[in-house]
């Protein structure tokens, strides 16, 4: 705090008015359209955890033998499982976009000293992919 | 385009009223009025209590945040005819997550407490003689930070960011900016003394990228971007104090004296 | 705070997981879930995926394949559940159950690919 000032100058205390303070709803993220995108956005994460879970169930079949793996491929034709993992697929695919074009943000990589369009580095993102991608389609299918 | 528009002004007095209340002012629309222009209107013509922070009427002073229509918008730079095309009304509202003292006014000690927090001025670990000169700085060098010393401190970023309004402590998008502005700045050698203040959960790590900071920022400072490169340079000095424990984590290279 | 120092580590694995999840989960949730379920593709054989996942770089890809995006789903949860829901009075129990989570599907994927 300040020193004391001099006798015959007058005191000033601090006027603390009450101030109004707007409480955020629990809801805030229903309020703006970008908000609700981030949100989604995070929520994809959750599918992406159920590809993992998916994943291990597949694992586990494997390993116990054909006919649990039968049993495992029959469960993933059923409609409801089809639909859910297309709407899944849906949010993957959200995660890789909004994913790809966030990163570049992070990286601030110089070329002759200017800093790189967004584009060098989403671009090489996207292509790798695709190319990952197909590499995986063909090792499977194969 | 209408002559007139409404402007709603949500009306706070704190020695009568303990929630504000909407008040509705008929304001011409002139092509070249921004809202600042409104509210002066009212106030000069009006409505002379209504009261708001304005001053150098041109996007360079930070005053004149408010939010219009729900978007962190600076007063002087927002045109009054681009929404009375869209419509007879515009709602002008104080700057959201902060405390409102009156009308359109809001408290900024906090925020100001914030950035004193992140030590905005340059720390040196070896000071420079006189003799030796000034500081000598190449325009790559000045690139580093440049867009990080373009902030106005208008606070539209911190009413823009759901993580301030969720957790009071964060200390925001404006403040970690601010910090990095220095951190780049090649005359600066206190980087890890923020480092260490911010690598918190109320620091760097609160952030979760929503990105509205960065698209709300009337400057172009990209304080989003600050504050993902400032966690990945986090994130590898972290690494790197684990690979190779004895190296030192500071810069502590006199960059300044490399060009003297 | 204990927790400042483990931020790092764990934006770290967050990031790998997004990486690994942006690159690699869409191709295979499209094979599996969509695309060989609606017979758009030929089916391989128990014996072919069997034998690829015989194959010690195929196994440590499964295996990272399925730990890091659990990492990812656990650092960004954690928070959706902070901002989201506005639960930070409970962030002990919710750090534990989402970095447990993940850690306890990544043992499981180690077990599972490793004594196949």
């Amino acid at each position: 705090m300040e020193q004391k000032p001099p006798s015959n100058t007058p005191i000033y205390t601090e006027f603390h008015p009450r101030w109004y303070r707007r409480h955020v709803s629990v809801y805030w993220w229903l309020g703006q359209r970008q908000y609700l995108k981030f949100i989604l956005r995070e929520v994809s994460s959750v599918f992406v955890a159920w590809f993992v879970v998916l994943t291990l169930l597949q694992l586990r079949a494997l390993r116990v033998g054909p006919e649990a793996y039968a049993r495992f491929v029959h469960w993933l034709e059923h409609p409801a499982t089809i639909v859910f993992n297309v709407i899944c697929l849906f949010f993957v695919i959200f995660h890789a976009i909004t994913w790809f074009n966030l990163a570049p943000r992070a990286m601030a990589v110089k070329f002759r000293g200017k800093r790189l369009p967004e584009i060098f580095i989403s671009a090489p993102n996207y292509a790798m992919w695709i190319v990952v991608s197909v590499g995986v389609a063909w090792m499977v299918l194969r | 385009m209408t002559d007139t528009i409404i402007v709603e002004i949500p009306r706070y007095s704190p020695e009568q009223d303990t929630e504000p209340h909407f008040q509705r002012y008929e304001v011409p629309v002139y092509k070249e009025w921004v809202v600042l222009d409104a509210l002066n209107y009212i106030k000069d013509e009006v409505d002379g209590s209504l009261t708001y922070r304005w001053s150098c009427r041109m996007g360079i002073c930070g005053s004149c945040g408010m939010m219009v229509n729900g978007e962190p918008k600076l007063s002087c730079a927002t045109f009054l005819s681009a929404y009375a095309r869209n419509g007879d009304r515009i709602r002008v509202e104080p700057l959201r997550y902060f405390p409102v003292v009156r009308d359109l006014v809001t408290e900024l000690t906090d925020f100001l407490a914030k950035l004193k927090k992140v030590k905005p001025w340059l720390m040196r670990e070896n000071e420079r003689e006189l003799a030796q000169g000034e500081f000598l700085q190449t325009p790559e060098q000045l690139e580093e930070y440049k867009q990080y010393s373009m902030c106005i401190n208008c606070t539209l970023c911190y009413a823009a960011c759901p993580v301030v309004g969720l957790d009071p402590t964060f200390v925001g998008p404006a403040a970690i900016a601010l910090a990095q502005r220095y951190n780049k700045d090649s005359r600066d050698q206190g980087a890890g003394e923020r480092l260490a203040i911010l690598e918190h959960p109320e620091g760097i790590w609160g952030c979760t990228f929503v990105g509205e900071c960065t698209r709300v920022c009337p400057k172009h400072v990209d304080p989003a971007g600050a504050i993902q490169q400032y966690k990945l340079t986090a994130a590898l000095d972290w690494i790197k104090s684990f690979v190779m424990p004895l190296g030192r984590k500071n810069k502590d290279v006199d960059d300044g004296a490399k060009a003297a | 705070m204990a927790r400042s120092s483990s931020e790092p580590i764990l934006w770290t694995l967050f990031s790998a997981g997004g990486v690994v999840a942006a690159l690699l989960v869409p191709v295979h949730l499209f094979l599996f879930g969509v695309a060989l379920p609606l017979g758009w593709l030929r089916a391989p054989s128990y014996e072919h995926l069997m034998a690829l996942a015989q194959l010690w770089p195929v196994r440590i890809y499964l295996f990272l394949l399925c730990s890091l995006p659990l990492f990812h789903w656990a650092h960004r949860f954690r928070y959706t559940l902070y901002d989201g829901l506005r639960v930070k009075h409970l962030n002990e129990v919710i750090f534990t159950l989402c970095y447990g989570g993940a850690v306890a599907g990544t043992l499981l994927a180690g077990y599972l690919i490793w004594s196949s």
